[in-house]
């Protein structure tokens, strides 16, 4: 007990040390922290939405669309394949599953050797072997039926909202605002935390549009009433584009000239008359293929469709070879620079609804994190003056210890970057109530062991072991449970749970470790006989 | 002279009253369970699913007044309550068919000047569909079980399986009163208020296995004591401390619950009552239970000793 190897001391010593540091950036203000030296800690932890306010929405996958339009892709790739082995069919899509028949089924065994080739084998990258994407089987008739499998669709989905949290992600952060908390939630969902933003229907606007965005020509020919021939389809034209007496809608050919994956750039410009418009540049290969269209349709006009509507419909007065372009429409900076902001980012590989939605003000966040920051402090302040009545000396090296372990806490949190709810505050400061326990066990201990009639010194050694197996039982049992509410929780008692976790680990280092070095340096420095405990 | 709530030395034949804790204990559970059925939880948002618009007035509001303009938009079950300040009020609604999010607060934005005088501040509003209130129990139920699941594995292997018996016992007693006391008072129950609970398993378990290591350490040092004396002895020898730690713990709990703000307030009384009676359980029930399951004393031989102990570091 008296002899403190020295490595233990400095390690105790140089732990503790760090914890604070890491610990300090949260004291100081913007711009202390910016004169702050580079090479010392500078993270702090992000305050929840509950306590400085922001917008929160839980979006969900269209994932029967993803379904939807996977099997349509895989359509088409078979039949292509099909056909460029001269195997001549019928497909359609039906319950969930492609069904193509043959004109002439002795070329049954010819087509499920092609189809085996289509098959993609797809995630598995720990593994090395993937899941086969799609299953088949021939039914009555000869009709070959391909499904998608259902650990293929699962992983598929699983990309989809990978990427979606991606194209989220940087869509934000060309907002410009600050750290947005993006997540997966269960299968096909999405939770967005923007703290300090306090306009949903803003963020709503830029997270919810798919803004799939392509160039395809306008068939002229067909009036808004005619039926539309095969190859060609029917977009509405955006209602700001409506002229009066002009349709309200335009055939343009299937065939997209380019998609809003040729783009590089894309933001806000003017025209000549300096009015707001989207300029955007395509990449190298969608430049010279909007090249070599626009040359070969000069006079006609194209369109260029975002989700479903046609937002422009410009002439093609000649060759456009410099690979970017404009867009212009009835857009005022804000509308152009957001559309702008959706290109660059690109477009969300599924639909997005939003299922949840909450905003808190700002002025309710900071009533909360006032009324918080106060109960904590005097929480604080109360329980040590408790304990330095009950422990005497004793209590001040607990106190001492304690302040240290709250400065850990907070220091890994900003390490961590973790983001510290209004249950976080309150899973912080019943550990502090909780880390007491610790050197309650150990000082209780001690106290029975000196009345029993044990020597001073010899008392609080056997204190401190006796007590040790009891703390760490009873710490292991609380950290168990912080462990799987982590695990399985979502939301506040995630957050609950970390700061519980990281508050039991720090308070069994200092309460332990650090009481016991200091106890016994006083022990050793004094040789006390009586223990005023 | 150092301040102590407990004598030094106390010798409370706790165990003798047990039988008066079982019938409290017991028809404490019975009027948590009925409470539970008839009057039910006052569930917040995460829960119920719906809408929830959070408004401050210039004024103290007129809570009836407002009550009335939206009972008249007839949008079903409109609850409209005092949040913390007299000008404060939090309205919920249920999900409207037909309509949309923004459009019921559209809705509930032009009724409100009829009952509100001056100007009104949107501080938040929520939505939750029912469908994501069905997955956020489920999970917040399976965490719980889970959590209880752990820690008993973990008593069984330190202990012995009667041990895990008396902790599961206590435990589940300490949860119904739990949730009979949120029914009691009306408090919400809300996801902290399960992160609360979830904390008052940790802390009654805590203070159960304080208990039982004295009772496993006085096994081996006093074999021939009859059962009742060794776990009256047990909890004296523990209870300056079991005082001291709810003490402290109440003591920060305290600030938190009268100067935390209203986003602690459940939180907070929840955790005030599960110290009470996560300290009552661990002296009246979790001890007393080792009474029924009958402990192999035999375990406790001085062979034994050596491997049950977990070494201090050197």
């Amino acid at each position: 007990m008296l002899n403190f190897p020295r490595w233990k001391i400095i390690m105790i010593t140089l732990l503790s040390f760090m914890g604070i540091m890491a610990a300090v950036p949260n004291f100081l203000t913007e711009d202390q922290l910016k004169n702050y030296p580079d090479f010392l800690p500078y993270k702090q932890v992000t305050l929840g939405l509950d306590l400085q306010g922001g917008v929160h929405l839980l979006m969900e996958a269209d994932l029967t669309e993803v379904k939807k339009e996977k099997l349509e892709s895989k359509r088409a790739d078979i039949r292509d394949a099909l056909r460029a082995e001269k195997i001549v069919l019928r497909s359609s899509i039906r319950n969930n599953a492609i069904h193509f028949k043959l004109t002439d089924n002795s070329q049954t065994e010819k087509a499920l050797s092609v189809i085996e080739d289509t098959v993609e084998m797809i995630g598995g990258s720990l593994t090395g072997i993937g899941i086969a994407d799609i299953e088949y089987d021939v039914e009555a008739g000869g009709v070959i039926v391909v499904r998608l499998t259902e650990e293929g669709l699962i992983i598929h989905s699983d990309e989809v909202i990978t990427q979606s949290i991606e194209v989220i992600r940087r869509r934000i952060d060309g907002m410009g605002t600050t750290e947005p908390n993006i997540q997966k939630q269960g299968t096909g969902r999405i939770l967005v935390q923007v703290p300090g933003f306090d306009d949903p229907q803003k963020l709503k606007e830029i997270i919810g549009k798919t803004a799939k965005l392509s160039f395809q020509l306008v068939n002229s020919a067909i009036g808004p009433l005619d039926r539309i021939p095969p190859g060609n389809e029917r977009f509405p034209m955006a209602e700001s584009e409506r002229r009066p007496g002009a349709p309200e809608s335009i055939v343009v050919s299937r065939r997209k000239i380019l998609t809003g994956e040729n783009l590089v750039d894309a933001g806000l410009g003017y025209d000549q008359d300096n009015r707001p418009v989207v300029s955007f540049r395509f990449d190298r290969i969608g430049g010279k293929k909007f090249a070599d269209v626009t040359r070969k349709n000069v006079n006609r006009q194209f369109a260029i469709i975002l989700d479903g509507t046609v937002i422009s419909a410009p002439n093609i007065q000649s060759p456009i070879l410099s690979g970017a372009g404009i867009i212009t429409g009835n857009f005022t900076i804000e509308t152009a620079s957001d559309l702008g902001l959706l290109l660059r980012a690109g477009a969300l590989p599924a639909r997005l609804t939003v299922v949840e939605e909450r905003t808190v003000g700002p002025d309710l966040g900071a009533d909360n994190i006032e009324a918080g920051k106060i109960a904590a402090v005097i929480g604080l302040l109360a329980v040590m003056v408790y304990i330095v009545l009950s422990y005497g000396v004793f209590g001040l090296v607990a106190n001492f210890a304690l302040m240290i372990n709250i400065g850990l806490i907070l220091g890994i949190l900003s390490t961590l970057g973790a983001t510290l709810t209004m249950p976080g505050v309150a899973g912080i400061v019943l550990t502090v109530g909780m880390a007491v326990d610790a050197n309650v066990l150990i000082f209780e201990r001690i106290r029975e062991e000196f009345r029993k009639g044990k020597a001073a010194l010899s008392a609080l050694d056997t204190g401190y072991n006796k007590a040790f197996s009891t703390i760490i039982d009873a710490n292991v049992t609380t950290f168990i449970a912080a462990l799987i509410l982590f695990q399985f929780g979502s939301g506040p008692i995630k957050g609950f749970a970390v700061t519980l976790a990281i508050g039991i680990v720090t308070s069994m280092f200092t309460a332990v470790s650090m009481s016991r070095m200091i106890i016994s340096f006083w022990a050793v420095r004094k040789r006390p006989t009586t223990l005023k405990i | 002279m150092l301040l102590k709530l407990v004598p030094v030395s106390t010798n409370i034949r706790f165990i003798d009253y047990r039988k008066f804790a079982y019938v409290l204990s017991i028809l404490m559970i019975i009027g948590s369970f009925w409470l539970y059925f008839s009057k039910g939880l006052n569930y917040g948002i995460d829960f119920e699913g719906g809408i929830m618009i959070e408004i401050g007035t210039e004024g103290p509001a007129d809570i009836g007044a407002i009550r009335s303009v939206m009972s008249g938009l007839k949008m079903g079950d409109v609850k409209v309550q005092e949040f913390g300040a007299p000008n404060d009020v939090l309205i919920r609604l249920e999900h409207q068919e037909g309509l949309t999010v923004d459009e019921v607060v559209e809705k509930v934005r032009d009724a409100l000047p009829n009952a509100v005088k001056g100007e009104i501040s949107y501080r938040r509003t929520e939505t939750v569909g029912s469908t994501v209130s069905g997955e956020l129990i489920a999970d917040g139920i399976m965490a719980v079980v889970l959590a209880i699941g752990a820690v008993l594995v973990y008593i069984w292997f330190r202990f012995e399986w009667q041990f895990s018996t008396g902790a599961v016992i206590a435990l589940i007693h300490d949860v119904i009163l739990t949730i009979g006391m949120f029914s009691i008072t009306g408090l919400e129950f809300n996801l902290s208020t399960i992160a609360a609970i979830l904390t008052i398993v940790g802390y009654s378990l805590n203070d159960t296995v304080v208990v039982y290591d004295r009772i496993r350490e006085n096994l081996r040092k006093f074999r021939k004591m009859p059962m009742v004396d060794l776990l009256t002895l047990s909890i004296n020898d523990t209870l300056s401390r079991t005082v001291m730690t709810s003490v402290t713990t109440l003591i920060a709990l305290s600030s938190l619950f009268f100067l935390g703000g209203e986003g602690l307030h459940g939180f907070s009384a929840a955790m005030i009552w599960g110290v009470f009676v996560g300290t009552y359980s661990s002296i009246f029930i979790a001890a007393p239970v080792l009474l029924w399951v009958e402990l192999q004393r035999e375990t406790y031989d001085d062979a034994e000793e050596t491997n049950m102990e977990v070494l201090p570091p050197k």
